[in-house]
């Protein structure tokens, strides 16, 4: 990998960072105020199904951490188990897709319109 | 007469610590300690110093796990129930006892661009750079590196990754890329970029918690962080 | 370049370099990191549960009242929070340029992460 795209890398992982501090703590927030009355999932749906605000802000959420977490993994990966270079590159992209398209079922699920 | 047990580290990095007894004395350093072991117990033991001051930085070493100067670390500071481990510094191929080969560690700071390039001669004035100046500052906090080798030593990310340039090489640069009169920035800053260069600092802070100047290479090593990926946004590197 | 391979010749640190606050909050930032990402396809597929109705979700909620469960939620929110604090930590090291008063982000980064985990906690009943 050049020495730019590693850059890139660094930069994409910042500002994603930036974006999750912030989504996180809407998060932390929504899940506390959430779980004082106890969860049902009548309640839950309720609460989210067809909410175009919430959507887009787990559709963002889930694209953050899905960038976030893949580059976070390399590092791990090239400094514990010397695994660096194309291959492990390969490997992790496919994981990023995965987890984002995974997470987007998930956002679907709760914030679409309904019962699919 | 009080005297200090001392395991110090012999042969190469498959040795092992032998130990001696050595008198205590008062303001006693661990390198008074070493200069006795091999005058007074083994004159085969290996050792590096030389201005015994804290100027020359050759003396440095692993004293109870920590990177240290032994000219600057007084016994009483690190004994623990009256007795000291020393060994040679960490992350250099180990020659012989307590001295590394520091090649890898100086090649760093040629491949990190650690040198001047100016464009004036002899024959011009003086560039005036105003010590109010942000950038004079920023060279101030960093410029006072005698390349002791502590924080190389120190660094879990040059264990982890042996082409990383390491926290000297790092914070040679930045005090470079804010020297307003140098002519090589682009190529500096393309030299310290990406996975074995300042990117790969995860801010253990290692390196400024054992610098013996009190510098902190992490707050450099954030700076070329900061300014490599401008260069790289604006596409200039 | 060294004959040794893939590793940094010379020999290695052990925990008397490494004990200090800042080595910590790196091995909490670099554990938590590692268990979200992988709580996190879990955490999908839970949600997912959802296109099956409320009642597909009642059915994941159920079990999620296993006190151990309760336990590892807590952990969770724990984790979540310490990773978000550390790295906005991290951040602010990163992208200013060097100050005194950020040798003290750590405390407030710790304090945060123990505060989000406790209002979770006591919430959750």
């Amino acid at each position: 990998m050049s020495r730019r795209s590693e850059v890139l890398l660094w930069g994409a992982q910042r500002m994603s960072a930036m974006v999750l501090a912030l989504c996180v703590v809407v998060h932390l927030i929504t899940m506390i105020l959430a779980v004082r009355s106890g969860l049902s999932g009548a309640e839950i749906l309720g609460r989210t199904q067809g909410n175009v605000a919430w959507f887009a802000f787990y559709t963002l959420f889930v694209i953050a951490v899905s960038v976030h977490a893949p580059i976070g993994l390399r590092t791990i990966l090239g400094e514990t188990l010397g695994w660096r270079g194309g291959a492990t590159n390969l490997l992790l992209t496919a994981f990023g897709i995965a987890l984002a398209l995974w997470g987007l079922r998930a956002v679907f699920a709760v914030f679409g319109g309904g019962p699919a | 007469m009080q005297t200090l047990k001392v395991k110090v580290w012999r042969g190469a990095e498959n040795g092992a610590f032998q130990e001696f007894e050595v008198p205590r004395q008062e303001s006693q350093t661990v390198l008074d300690v070493v200069t006795y072991v091999q005058r007074k117990c083994d004159p085969t033991l290996a050792y590096r110093f030389a201005c015994r001051v804290g100027v020359c930085g050759s003396c440095a070493m692993t004293v109870n796990g920590r990177s240290r100067w032994t000219c600057r670390t007084h016994v009483d500071k690190v004994a623990e129930d009256g007795s000291v481990e020393i060994a040679p510094l960490r992350n250099l191929p180990v020659i012989k006892d307590l001295v590394t080969d520091m090649r890898e560690f100086f090649d760093k700071w040629a491949k990190a661009r650690g040198r001047f390039s100016g464009s004036k001669t002899r024959k011009d004035e003086f560039e005036r750079v105003s010590p109010e100046s942000k950038e004079r500052k920023r060279v101030d906090a960093g410029i006072e590196c005698i390349g002791c080798g502590v924080c190389y030593s120190a660094c879990d990310v040059v264990s982890w990754n042996k082409d990383y340039l390491g926290p000297a090489a790092l914070n040679r640069a930045w005090t470079l890329v804010n020297d307003v009169r140098d002519t090589a920035q682009s190529e500096r800053l393309a030299a310290v970029a990406g996975d074995a260069g300042c990117h790969a600092c995860h801010t253990h802070l290692n390196c400024t918690e054992r610098c013996p100047k009190g510098l902190s290479p992490t707050a450099g090593i954030a700076g070329l962080k900061r300014a490599v990926l401008s260069a790289t946004l604006s596409g200039k590197i | 370049m060294s004959a040794a391979g893939i590793h940094t010749p010379g020999m290695k640190n052990d925990y008397r370099a490494r004990n200090h606050p800042a080595y910590w909050a790196f091995i909490v930032h670099r554990l938590s990191g590692l268990l979200l990402t992988l709580f996190l396809p879990l955490h999908f597929w839970a949600l997912g549960q959802a296109f099956h109705g409320a009642a597909g979700l009642d059915g994941f909620l159920a079990w999620t009242q296993n006190p151990l469960v309760k336990f590892a939620e807590t952990g969770l929110v724990l984790l979540l929070a310490a990773h978000m604090a550390g790295g906005a930590r991290l951040l602010l090291i990163e992208f200013l340029d060097w100050r005194e008063w950020q040798k003290s982000l750590l405390a407030v980064a710790a304090g945060l992460s123990l505060a989000f985990g406790l209002a979770f906690a006591l919430n959750l009943g």
